[in-house]
């Protein structure tokens, strides 16, 4: 029954994997065989690759300018005060675009000729927001909106980059949340309205709670691109932490800040990114201890 | 017939696109009756009860239920339904709940009543078919048997005034048919009206009160077990239970 869903959203994995990652490396002799191999070829990998760079050339002026230590330590402090704007904008924009996004998938999966001006609406939606670059979304409002100067009307960046990023991901994570509800099977509406519940009772009870579950890896997937993405708000001048990097780099022409900066980003990417593997793993681990119940 | 049949049916069509699935029903079930339908796979019993529970919209025909007519236009289908229980197939249990919660949901939602009241009559139920010591489980962690049992719970704390059960045993294991073969019984004797399309037709021959055999979207022929088993008129009946006696299945 659930199988069947998940099939059709082409979720399900159907033989046992070990993680990629880690490819073919076992248990026992063999396993321990297949460690040694990957740590070999791990460090001979990391020695070529370092003496190819460390003996490029340019290398000399680079690690003058990317890889400054005492820069780093100087700058690093400022940059991480204003990455907090990239977490503020980055958490109040999840919350909306959990909200609005859920809205958009629902209107799209309304049924009958009636609702049809809704669904096309959201398909219009998602296809404009998702064929318009994020950057140029953020540029017209940003620049846009406040230059209106209507009372009222706000005119910080931050609140704008913030609407940009929540108009863009919606038509994404909807997307998402579509192919979640897509993937429950009709028989799950059908036992529901055959009990008398109403088709938002069904919705709200039965669809939504399997369809949501099951998208939470890409959703946390496409949390990540938003993570990332707060950057940009930082083109409308708001002083986030790439446009910290770049004060600081203008300022001293190195651009060691700007790896202050990255490491910041990774330092919040990199575990929700193992986080959702995890999640993913997981998922597939209970999916197939049903299987096999069944 | 009577105005006081629990169910009756006249002249339903249904088609699917081009593929005429019922052409032309006529069916009355009385109080307390056990009606069973049987014939090939595609003669259109599952979707005979579908219609009767308002699932698929009928194309024309009537279906009346204990005197009001629910095909005509704007019927209030929820209200309809909540006095109509259906068992599918494939059971259709909500994975994401435990089992109270699936029985609980359809009454507090539907006939809004409170949590304690609902869980109260749930567990007596539950209990009723030998599932006390599921109540907290979830559907996964069930045999097929078990979930088909759940399944009729779930539809019978909705109080329905007639139940449908659509072929509930034939996606179970052999061994499991058994006891969801009894519960059935059960209702039976406890005066439950059901219409039931089934091809265990030993079993219909055990409880139905009246056997309608359906070919190509119509009631080729109906009568007592007695009659329909024993001798039936039509040469499609009798070639059907030969094919049914043939395959060790009556």
């Amino acid at each position: 029954m659930a199988s069947e869903g998940d099939r059709r959203a082409g979720l399900e994995v159907d033989e046992p994997r070990r993680s990629r990652i880690l490819g073919a490396l076992g248990s026992g002799v063999e396993g321990r065989r297949g460690v040694a191999i990957a740590l070999l070829s791990t460090v001979v990998f990391l020695v070529v690759v370092g003496v190819a760079i460390t003996h490029s050339p340019g290398w000399h002026e680079i690690r003058r300018t990317f890889f400054d230590w005492s820069e780093f330590k100087s700058s690093f402090p400022e940059i991480a005060r204003a990455f907090l704007l990239n977490c503020k904008i980055f958490s109040i924009s999840e919350c909306f675009i959990l909200a609005f996004a859920l809205l958009l998938a629902v209107l799209r999966s309304l049924p009958g000729p009636v609702f049809f001006p809704l669904r096309a609406l959201a398909v219009v939606y998602a296809d404009f927001f998702r064929g318009v670059p994020t950057i140029l979304v953020i540029a017209l409002l940003g620049f846009g909106a406040p230059a209106l100067q209507v009372s009222g009307v706000p005119t910080s960046t931050t609140f704008w980059g913030i609407v940009s990023l929540v108009l863009v991901y919606s038509a994404y994570v909807s997307e998402v949340y579509r192919a979640g509800i897509d993937s429950v099977h009709p028989s799950q509406e059908a036992a529901a309205r055959s009990l008398g519940l109403t088709r938002g009772q069904t919705l709200r009870k039965v669809i939504l709670p399997q369809a949501v579950r099951r998208v939470i890896p890409p959703l946390l997937n496409d949390f990540i691109g938003l993570q990332k993405d707060t950057a940009l708000v930082g083109t409308l001048g708001a002083i986030e932490a790439f446009q910290q990097a770049s004060i600081d780099s203008a300022a001293t022409f190195h651009y060691t800040p700007y790896l202050a900066a990255a490491v910041l980003f990774v330092a919040i990417t990199i575990p929700l990114a193992r986080f959702t593997d995890w999640l993913i793993a997981r998922d597939r681990r209970r999916r197939q201890a049903q299987g096999m119940h069944a | 017939m009577s105005s006081t049949a629990a169910l009756e049916i006249e002249g339903l069509r249904k088609s699917f696109g081009k593929n005429l699935v019922l052409d032309g029903i006529d069916l009355s079930v009385g109080e307390h009756e056990v009606t069973c339908l049987i014939g090939a796979s595609g003669s259109g019993k599952s979707t005979l009860l579908r219609c009767v529970n308002l699932l698929e919209p009928v194309d024309a025909g009537r279906i009346v239920v204990a005197g009001e007519e629910i095909t005509r236009r704007g019927v209030d289908v929820n209200r309809v339904r909540r006095r109509i229980g259906i068992v599918f197939q494939a059971f259709n249990l909500f994975p994401h709940m435990s089992v109270l919660e699936n029985v609980t949901l359809a009454p507090r939602l539907a006939l809004r009543k409170g949590r304690g009241e609902t869980e109260e009559q749930a567990r007596a139920l539950l209990g009723r078919f030998g599932l006390s010591d599921k109540v907290e489980a979830y559907p996964d962690h069930l045999s097929g048997g078990q979930q088909q049992r759940v399944a009729i719970v779930r539809a019978l704390a909705m109080q329905p005034r007639l139940m449908l059960l659509d072929e509930v045993t034939s996606a179970l294991d052999p061994e499991l048919v058994a006891e969801v073969l009894d519960v059935i019984g059960e209702l039976a004797a406890g005066g439950m009206t059901m219409v039931i399309a089934t091809h265990e037709m030993g079993f219909a021959r055990d409880i139905a009160t009246r056997v309608c055999f359906l070919d190509d979207g119509v009631i080729l022929e109906q009568g007592s077990p007695e009659q329909m088993f024993g001798s039936p008129r039509e040469p499609r009946t009798q070639q059907f239970l030969q094919r049914i006696v043939s395959a060790h299945r009556l």
